[in-house]
């Protein structure tokens, strides 16, 4: 009789066991879909640097096909790496600002940002004059520009020298290259957004879900480690346009300003615009006090 | 006996072992299974929204670039304090040989692998990327050891969790063998076990105080005040354990280990307050940008008071505990202890939660103020990792609890 017992609880543990692991798998199922944002290859891809050039050559091409697949445009995504002897710089002329958004506007379309959430890696400030105080700054200024008694103050990633954010990363997904951009690995990063905790510039943002751009808008001169459509689950952010840049071109948030407040160059070439304004204005960085030494400067002209 | 001998012996009887585990987790009363079928009813809808989340993208959360940690960080942030708060039954134990205390220790250390297990979870469930998770492994991904203090998490953690899954493991097959488990294989890894707990609730304040841009966590106070806090939730919600297992098993709950347990709480819950008081201090008196984030948390800040009511519910909590645990005739009530316990232990999970992790990001460090709402998928998930790690800790305590009550018949010399 005992032992009936015993052999029907067991019976009956394991029906319960099987009923529990197919509710779990049931439950589970919708990851099945994850297949429509990764593979196997890419899921085994080393980190950036860790790529020989045929491996890298492997991946550009995946890319490119995974591009067309899935958002229908034939884009080059290639591998562009920085020019020896240069250190890029940039500065922003605070006086002529004028706070219309065309910078942030050019780098939504150069980027290839998301368009439902209109992203872009920069930021505008309308500051009340009399105060450099962020806290009175206003992102979500609506009106006629420029308003009398501000100034405005773009901001986007700071290309520190001494960034926080790549001391953090947890997987070295993203690091300083040789002419100073900081760089993510879109394929590499887990998306922890401990980078986004620790960036002091609101610098970097995270793919919150894939992003949407129609094929007609994507603009198919891409390359890795910048402006190719980035996975949904990582972090990305400005990278100086490096794929323009790198090959003597301005970065496009400067390409598109009316006002002329943008200067960008390699600050070790003693003939840059960029070098003349850092030896002869009067220049300053965002939170100096906390060392984290940005590459990109601010002045007032008059 | 050589040593190819005793590996062939244990090489029999582990198996063995394993299968009487798996007898002991799934046997119980009807009770048992109820609470083990409604663990796993909201587990599996924790499981579903986790899963919707991966595919569809983290916007299934209330979590955007402005606040970009929220209920899942807060969560993982409470629970390593839970996991780290066990400690206070092992060092009685171990350390001031408190005999009644060591009756009971492994339920400390059974809470510190269920609470690690939690812990690990909500920082997968943060991942966007959860399937990259390989590229934390040394070797074969790229550990940013020891530059980032993520990764001393990833470090210590998972020792932690093996620390304790050997110290219980190896003391439970010693007694279900009917022998008394040899100091040698176990004593060491104990006292190994004192200092780690402290050191991963440590690396997780790291985690935030380290961060500059971040004024409310850049304070050399939050690792102390995480310690603190940790011994309020720890010692708490092992009472409370200890007052469940008394009920609903014959196990043998020595009253000794609860007082002392208490007197630990008396300490700890006061050192919490005045932590917190002097925060509270340095931010409103100093004021500037140390006080924009505590003004947003405690008064509310340009019309947006999400969180007011948020952290003033955990400091009346953890007042309303530190009274009665502190008052020796509401303390002799035990039904209010109990209710006092519980609401510290709540009143700590906001204060490390919403309290905390949120104000880090709001305002955010251009000083735009972008509030925060955990969205229902984020509620599910919290919900079923919970119920997931309730399980676990079930399971662990039928075993654990059996095998120490099993008798020992074979002296080893």
């Amino acid at each position: 009789m005992a032992e009936e017992n015993v052999t029907r609880r067991n019976a009956l543990k394991v029906l319960g066991a099987t009923l529990g692991a197919g509710a779990f798998a049931r439950a589970l199922a919708p990851l099945a879909e994850i297949t429509q944002f990764t593979n196997l290859r890419e899921f085994m891809q080393k980190h950036y640097r860790e790529l020989n050039s045929d491996e890298m050559r492997e991946v550009l091409h995946r890319l490119e096909q995974d591009t067309e697949h899935r958002y229908g445009c034939e884009v080059t995504i290639r591998d562009i790496r920085p020019q020896r002897h240069t250190q890029f710089a940039y500065a922003l002329n605070l006086s002529v600002c004028i706070g219309c958004r065309r910078c942030v506007e050019a780098c939504h379309q150069e980027n290839n940002h998301d368009r439902t959430t209109h992203q872009s890696y920069i930021r505008v400030l309308e500051m009340e004059q009399g105060s450099m105080d962020m806290e009175r700054g206003n992102t979500n200024y609506d009106h006629d520009v420029p308003a009398p008694g501000h100034f405005y103050m773009p901001v986007q990633c700071q290309q520190c020298e001494n960034p926080p954010c790549v001391s953090v990363c947890p997987v070295e997904a993203t690091w300083q290259e040789t002419d100073g951009i900081v760089v993510v690995d879109y394929n590499w990063c887990i998306g922890c957004r401990y980078c986004e905790a620790a960036c002091p510039y609101h610098a970097r943002r995270f793919n919150w879900r894939r992003p949407e751009i129609p094929a007609d808008e994507i603009n198919p001169n891409q390359s890795y480690l910048s402006n190719r459509i980035r996975p949904q689950g990582v972090v990305e952010k400005c990278h100086f346009c490096l794929h323009r840049t790198r090959e003597g071109r301005l970065p496009a948030c400067l390409e598109a300003c009316p006002t002329g407040a943008r200067v960008f160059g390699n600050v070790l070439d003693a003939d840059s615009e960029i070098r003349w304004v850092l030896e002869n204005k009067r220049v300053f960085v965002l939170k100096e006090e906390l060392g984290t030494r940005p590459r990109f400067f601010y002045f007032f002209d008059r | 006996m050589t040593d190819a001998n005793h590996t062939t012996h244990h090489a029999r009887t582990y198996p063995r072992f394993l299968w009487y585990v798996l007898g002991r987790a799934t046997d119980g009363s009807w009770l048992f299974y109820t609470w083990m079928f409604v663990l796993t009813a909201i587990a599996l809808v924790g499981a579903n929204a986790w899963a919707h989340q991966v595919v569809r993208g983290m916007a299934a959360t209330g979590m955007s670039d402005h606040v970009s940690w929220g209920l899942y960080i807060s969560n993982f942030t409470f629970l390593v304090g839970l996991a780290a708060g066990g400690v206070m039954m092992v060092i009685p134990a171990y350390l001031y040989g408190d005999h009644d205390m060591h009756d009971v220790v492994i339920i400390g250390e059974l809470l510190a692998i269920a609470a690690i297990t939690m812990a690990l979870m909500f920082v997968v469930g943060d991942l966007g990327r959860p399937d990259r998770f390989w590229h934390l492994i040394p070797g074969i991904g790229r550990l940013h050891w020891p530059v980032s203090m993520l990764t001393w998490d990833v470090v210590v953690l998972n020792g932690y969790l093996l620390i304790n899954l050997h110290v219980c493991g190896y003391i439970i097959y010693q007694r279900w063998l009917g022998r008394r488990p040899n100091p040698r294989w176990y004593l060491p890894f104990v006292f190994l076990s004192i200092v780690w707990a402290f050191s991963i609730h440590t690396v997780t304040a790291f985690l935030y105080s380290g961060l500059g841009g971040r004024p409310f966590w850049n304070s050399a106070l939050l690792a102390p005040r995480f310690l603190a806090s940790a011994f309020v939730t720890g010692p708490a919600f092992i009472v409370l354990t200890l007052q469940i297992v008394a009920r609903v098993t014959t196990f043998r709950i020595p009253e000794g280990a609860i007082r002392h347990l208490l007197s630990i709480v008396r300490i700890t819950v006061l050192i919490n307050l005045f932590m917190v008081g002097s925060e509270v201090f340095t931010a409103f008196y100093t004021g500037g940008v140390h006080a924009t984030a505590a003004r947003y948390l405690f008064v509310g800040l340009h019309g947006h008071t999400e969180l007011v009511p948020w952290i003033w519910t955990a400091i009346a909590f953890n007042t309303f505990a530190a009274i009665v645990v502190l008052s020796p005739p509401l303390c002799a009530r035990r039904w209010l202890l109990n209710v006092a316990l519980a609401m510290t232990f709540v009143g700590v999970w906001i204060e490390k939660g919403m309290g905390l992790i949120t104000p880090g990001f709001v305002p955010s460090t251009l000083h735009e103020l972008v509030p925060y709402h955990p969205s229902l998928t984020e509620w599910k998930v919290t919900a079923g990792v919970w119920a997931f790690g309730l399980m676990v800790f079930t399971v662990a305590l039928k075993v654990g609890l059996h095998g120490m009550s099993r008798p020992i018949t074979e002296e080893v010399a």
